[in-house]
């Protein structure tokens, strides 16, 4: 392989960055949604670098966990959504500002 | 320049390209069309790093049922393109957030040019850690060394669908009849009441 492992560990920091930025800026709750799911992604290439780079296959397992971690946390996630949504009928998290229900 | 090379140089653009199109787009939509591009990126990446069973999952899992669900919720909700960007609570959010993460592309530029170092290439011999195939190594390693952990997802896994279904399930409750009075005379303040059918 030619390509050295530093340049992908680059790459996933400057995913995990968009991701960063996505999560800070954004007032959808769908689209913050979504830019958690990049930062889980950008770290599982790095997981999956690093594992080329030690020649051992722990960090390709700890890839798969945290893809099984990041299906249920989807799902946990867009549910709480829509029940906010059903509540206040928005998904601006700017309009979810009340703790109380 | 061997194909792995070609392959980075080609598909790590397209992945910072689509990783900012999600980033700019206003229409929920959009975004996770953009945010599949990416997954698909990221899986090509794992097979150019000798991961074919992440390359699958990543596919199955993240392109598939994950965008599905997020596109069924969006379409579910009827989410338009009208997102009230301004800045109300904090000023100076956004550049602060893009200062944020400009710092944190650096801060691993300096510590992977410390530690790792831009000219070390992955060791060969990775083809014997993958014998008899991927899916056959990942097993041997998840079903021995990480076999409780494994079990524990499982449980996980069930606890979030019980949670989903508790979260997003709506109260159903009877309606006596005075509230139905009540809601048709709302409903049509004017009319007479409506025959029973």
């Amino acid at each position: 392989m030619s390509t050295p492992v530093a340049y992908f560990l680059l790459l996933s920091s400057i995913l995990f960055a968009i991701g960063t930025i996505g999560v800070l800026v954004r007032k959808n709750a769908l689209i913050i949604f979504m830019s958690v799911e990049l930062q889980l992604n950008a770290v599982n290439l790095s997981l999956v670098a690093f594992s080329r780079m030690h020649n051992s296959l722990d960090g390709q397992v700890l890839a798969f966990f945290s893809m099984v971690v990041a299906a249920a946390e989807v799902v946990v996630g867009l549910a709480i959504i829509v029940s906010v949504y059903r509540r206040i009928r928005s998904v601006n998290v700017d309009d979810a500002e009340a703790l109380r229900g | 320049m061997q194909a792995d090379l070609i392959l980075f140089w080609v598909f790590a653009p397209i992945s910072v390209a689509s990783g900012i199109g999600m980033l700019l787009m206003r229409n929920a939509v959009h975004a996770a069309l953009f945010l599949i591009v990416n997954f698909f990126c990221l899986a090509v990446f794992y097979l150019v790093l000798g991961a074919p069973f992440l390359f699958a999952v990543q596919i199955i899992v993240y392109a598939g049922a994950i965008m599905v669900l997020f596109l069924f919720v969006i379409m579910l909700l009827g989410v338009d393109g009208r997102e009230d960007l301004r800045e109300r609570r904090l000023i100076a959010q956004r550049p602060l957030a893009a200062l944020l993460g400009v710092g944190f592309v650096l801060e691993v530029f300096f510590a992977v040019r410390a530690s790792v170092g831009f000219s070390r290439h992955a060791p060969g011999g990775f083809d014997t850690i993958n014998e008899g195939g991927n899916a056959q190594a990942l097993a041997r390693v998840l079903f021995h060394k990480y076999f409780f952990p494994f079990e524990v997802t499982s449980i996980l896994l069930i606890i979030a669908a019980i949670a989903a279904m508790v979260l997003a399930q709506r109260k159903a409750r009877a309606i006596t009849q005075a509230e139905m009075e009540a809601r048709n005379a709302s409903r049509e303040p004017a009319s007479a009441p409506r025959p029973v059918a």
